[in-house]
């Protein structure tokens, strides 16, 4: 396997909802607007989009309620038949899967958690956790251990027993979390996986979250409505409006440069110096003297260096080797906001 | 329609529903007016003889065809047979029908104690005492012989119900064709009176217990049906993309996770097979099936009060009990152990319940009064209730209000109001059906109201029909007038409505039998009674929905209308009962059903309607006359369900109400 081929590929992905979807798509006029396949009597949950996860990275996909982005994660794990277009997760297209290897596709790389936990009602966290390993047939005693494993990982220990109902929202989201990681999936498919609980334990999840994801390093694909979640957690943002990706590329590139207006409204009251890093700014070409700043500082790190310095050019190093330098103007225009 | 004409569009396409029932109101008025001038030619008064057609002849010759041509009748003897087994195992382990396993019959002092501590399983002490109690009553009052060969019918027939029902309700969830299919045939199987089920069972599935289990079985299905159904459709998208992500296939997925996440409506539905097939268990003794309902029936018939009424509240406290532990066991959630609790802690109830079974059938075996209550031991007061009712009952004042009511009633409003419906020219009335479904629900209805009533005038059975509809409608007309001032009243305060709710919600699980005891005893076997028993029975929706109606308008429209300066019957008129009409409307509907089956029932007190008719075709073999009258009850009741129904719906979603 190639280092850069793409976990999941996506090219000109269309799902379409209404009577007869794969007959409409062939038939319509592929410059027609959200609106107006809706006044055709159709829903384009996901109107031709075209995206790659690579290995390792946190994709995340942004967007208000109706945007799609449920719907294309839906289409990535097949819970969704897309309409038109391909889909490959590591180099199989998975519409050409027959149901049995579709099924174990699932038990073996893939995992998801729901925005409302999805939990079995029936079932104490123990049995939640190792349903996965239940339908594929492990035996009692293995997924016991591996159960057991990952309800400590998400820090449920002592619970085991207890059913759904008798646990807060937060905690219950952890189970969704250790059930979705007991068959150790490849990829890991995060549906606002936060959005159902109080701000508080919402932060505290995050954070939770940030430290599985550095133990694990799975390939993520991460839905959120909420923009200061997906700065916050993001290698890239997928910004999705009606179906379509406006605007997909890494938090600074989004907040330095939005490519349509409605990203640019996104971004608008974002503090931009708290997104974008020194490694973004430099300038490879460019030289600097005196002490270099650290590539994965932000710009609300760099502060009071920004204001207090008096070069015009400050070095940037990555892992103690310089990768250029940046202008002290452009990071100091950021930290109060001018516009560009 | 060429363009010169339609220049005035507008009126001339444009009549409104109203308008049209009002014009067919017109019509029966004047074909009425007619009549009583003499003036109206006979054959459109009633249908002359000649040209209805014999739908019972052709019923007949198509059930002889599918039963002897088709060899249906060797199917259903086939499974009769199967059938019989199962019930004479029940029937053994119950009351010791010598049959196998030759284990029976289970002492009543074990089965009590059982009752006993499922019941404090499921729901503490109260259903603990409500379990017991039953059970202990039952011996005492010398009924436990009886009562188990009724309980031996039902352990047969309500698993059985639920295994076809969820099956079918499965599948009816899986495929929208089977759905279709059934679902018409499910609603006439609601309104198809009991009578109905009877015979076909009897004619194919031999007189006594094994009909009586079938017709049980086949009345408690659909319920089961639509909860299955309803519970599959409501489980949440995201439990269902949680298991297919968990990699299940489809049986898994049906097995782990669409069942077990519909178990509310699941366990809902075997609450309404338990409470449906008690109801019809006892009614099978009019073809003949041994237990409380024969021995009721044999009772109330030779005017033993007393006797009856012991046996009615037998038949209550069962049907409070089972009603009571299956919905305790709807909302009984599980519970984690904390680690470590040991194997018999984990399992103590399951224990101790098997201890006292043993320990009870132990000392039956030394004490035999513990096994059985024999002749002679048991407490039952019959002869004297009979003397205390019928001394009751010859008290000057409760003789003259009794009287006063029977004479009253019957000469002055009853009577007449039948004759006048019966004067009624057909055409008219079924006009007036029509117009009523129109101005209510709307065109859909209407035709359906006209092609149905027109489908029971051909029937031929038109009189019998229209004399159902009376006794229909007067009970229920007494029962709103009663049972809405009570259910207003009772929703003005919370602590009220609960307790009448909690009356409603028992007297609903009764079978719909004992509602005869207190009719005979106040009235006789008269009219009266008919309409009495049917009115108490009506009543309990009527006063149940009202209750709910009024107490669900949303709180912040009462706070708007106090504060707008409403007095407590400008609150009332403007606002409460306007936005609890729809729930009303439900209530309503449902008196108006109860009361179709009840009029059927209460055939057995002499009446001259089609539930009569179809009493008399119980003795016989005449499936095809059987079935015409049963359907003439159905499509009458059809006709008021679909119309209430669709205007209930129309209505709620015109005030924005869930």
């Amino acid at each position: 396997m190639t280092i850069d081929a793409p976990v999941i590929s996506c090219k000109n992905v269309w799902k379409i909802f209404g009577a007869d979807p794969a007959g409409f798509l062939n038939s319509m006029d592929p410059d027609m607007s959200f609106d107006d396949i809706r006044a055709a009597g159709y829903i384009a949950g996901v109107k031709d989009v075209s995206i790659d996860v690579h290995k390792g990275e946190m994709l995340v996909i942004m967007g208000l309620s109706g945007s799609g982005k449920s719907t294309l994660v839906r289409c990535f794990s097949r819970l969704h038949d897309i309409t038109g277009g391909t889909i490959t997760v590591e180099g199989q297209d998975i519409m050409s899967l027959p149901e049995k290897e579709l099924i174990e596709l699932r038990r073996s790389k893939m995992g998801m958690v729901f925005q409302s936990f999805g939990l079995l009602p029936h079932r104490t966290v123990l049995e939640n956790v190792a349903f996965p390993l239940e339908m594929r047939g492990q035996d009692k005693h293995t997924r016991r251990e591996r159960a057991l494993e990952v309800v400590k990982l998400v820090g449920l220990e002592g619970r085991e027993d207890y059913f759904p109902r008798e646990l807060s929202g937060g905690q219950q989201q952890r189970v969704g979390i250790a059930r979705s990681l007991a068959i150790e999936p490849d990829i890991w498919f995060l549906d606002e996986p936060f959005s159902a609980l109080d701000p508080l334990i919402r932060k505290e999840m995050q954070d939770e979250f940030l430290r599985l994801q550095q133990m694990l390093n799975k390939t993520i694909v991460f839905i959120t409505h909420d923009f200061d979640e997906a700065l916050r957690l993001a290698d890239r943002i997928a910004i999705m409006k009606d179906g379509a990706v406006e605007q997909c590329d890494t938090p600074d590139q989004i907040v330095l440069h939005p490519a349509t207006e409605y990203v640019r409204k996104f971004t608008e009251d974002i503090d931009k110096a708290r997104v974008v890093h020194a490694g973004v700014l430099a300038d490879a070409g460019a030289t600097g003297e005196g002490d270099p700043v650290d590539a994965g500082a932000t710009v609300h790190d760099m502060a009071r260096l920004l204001v207090n310095d008096s070069r015009s050019m400050i070095p940037v190093q990555r892992d103690a080797t310089l990768i250029g330098a940046m202008p002290r103007k452009a990071a100091l225009d950021i930290l109060l906001g001018a516009e560009a | 329609m060429t363009t010169e004409t339609t220049s005035l569009p507008a009126e001339r396409v444009a009549w409104t529903n109203g308008q049209f029932a009002l014009a067919f109101v017109g019509v029966a008025v004047f074909l009425t007016i007619l009549q009583y001038t003499g003036l109206l030619p006979g054959w459109l008064h009633r249908l002359p003889e000649t040209i209805i057609p014999n739908f019972a002849g052709w019923l007949d010759a198509l059930f002889n065809f599918v039963k002897d041509d088709l060899g249906l009748l060797a199917l259903t003897r086939f499974l009769t047979e199967g059938l019989q087994w199962l019930l004479d195992a029940s029937g053994n382990i119950f009351f010791g029908k010598r049959r196998w396993p030759f284990v029976g019959p289970i002492p009543w002092t074990a089965l009590a104690a059982i009752a006993a501590i499922v019941g404090y399983y499921l729901g503490g002490w109260r259903l603990a005492v409500l379990g017991g109690g039953t059970m202990v009553w039952t011996a005492l009052i010398g009924q436990w012989d009886i009562a188990m060969q009724t309980i031996s019918v039902l352990a047969i027939a309500a698993p059985l119900a639920f295994v076809i029902g969820l099956s079918m309700g499965i599948a009816a969830w899986k495929y929208a064709w089977f759905d279709r299919a059934i679902k018409p045939i499910l609603s006439v199987l609601q309104t198809l009176p009991f009578f109905t089920y009877l015979l076909p069972a009897v004619i194919f599935f031999k007189v006594g217990p094994t009909a009586g289990a079938v017709a049980t079985t086949i009345y408690a299905i659909p319920p089961m049906i639509l909860m299955t159904t309803l519970g599959l459709q409501k489980v949440s998208p995201e439990v269902v993309e949680a298991g297919k992500m968990s990699g299940c296939t489809k049986f898994q997925m049906l097995r782990h996770v669409y069942l077990p996440s519909a178990r509310t409506e699941i366990l809902v539905g075997v609450n309404q097979v338990i409470m449906l097939s008690l109801a019809m268990v006892v009614l099978t003794a009019f073809i003949g099936m041994p237990g409380l309902g024969a021995k009721l029936l044999a009772m109330m018939g030779s005017f033993k009060l007393g006797r009856s009424f012991e046996i009615g509240v037998t038949i209550v406290l069962l049907a409070v009990m089972l009603d009571r532990m299956s919905k305790a066991w709807v909302v009984k959630q599980p519970e984690h152990f904390e680690k470590g609790t040991v194997f018999w802690q984990r399992h103590k109830m399951l224990l101790i319940g098997i201890a006292a079974f043993v320990a009870f059938t132990l000392i039956s075996l030394v004490v035999p009064f513990f096994a059985e209550v024999g002749r002679g031991q048991d407490f039952s007061q019959g002869k004297e209730l009979d003397n205390l009712i019928k001394a009751f009952l010859n008290i000057e004042w409760v003789k003259a209000t009794t009287g006063f009511l029977r004479a009253f009633l019957n000469v002055q409003v009853l009577i007449p109001f039948r004759n006048f419906l019966l004067s009624i020219p057909t055409p008219a009335f079924i006009l007036l059906v029509a117009a009523f479904a129109l101005a209510l629900a709307g065109r859909k209805q209407a035709i359906l109201a006209l092609i149905f009533f027109s489908l029971v005038a051909l029937s031929g059975w038109w009189d019998r029909a229209v004399i159902t509809l009376y006794s229909v409608i007067s009970a229920v007309t007494l029962a709103a007038l009663i049972g809405l001032p009570i259910g207003i009243i009772a929703a003005r305060s919370k602590k009220w409505a609960t307790r009448v709710l909690l009356i409603c919600d028992t007297a609903q699980t009764f079978p719909s039998f004992v509602y005869l005891i207190p009719a005979i005893m106040l009235f006789g076997i008269t009219d009266i009674a008919v309409i009495f028993s049917i009115l108490i029975f009506a009543m309990v929706p009527l006063t149940r929905y009202t209750i709910e109606g009024l107490r669900t308008v949303p709180e912040e429209m009462t706070e708007a209308a106090d504060m707008s300066g409403a007095t407590r019957m400008q609150k009332l008129w403007n606002v409460q009962l306007p936005l609890a009409l729809p729930t009303m409307a439900v209530g309503f509907n449902q008196a108006i059903m109860f009361a179709f089956f009840m009029v059927i029932i209460a055939a057995f007190i002499g009446t001259q309607d089609l539930g009569q008719e179809l009493q008399r075709t119980l003795a016989g073999t005449d499936l095809g006359k059987n079935f015409v009258l049963g359907i003439c009850v159905s499509l009458m009741a059809l006709t008021f369900d679909l119309t209430i129904m669709k205007w209930a719906a129309d209505k709620k979603r015109a005030l924005g109400l869930p």
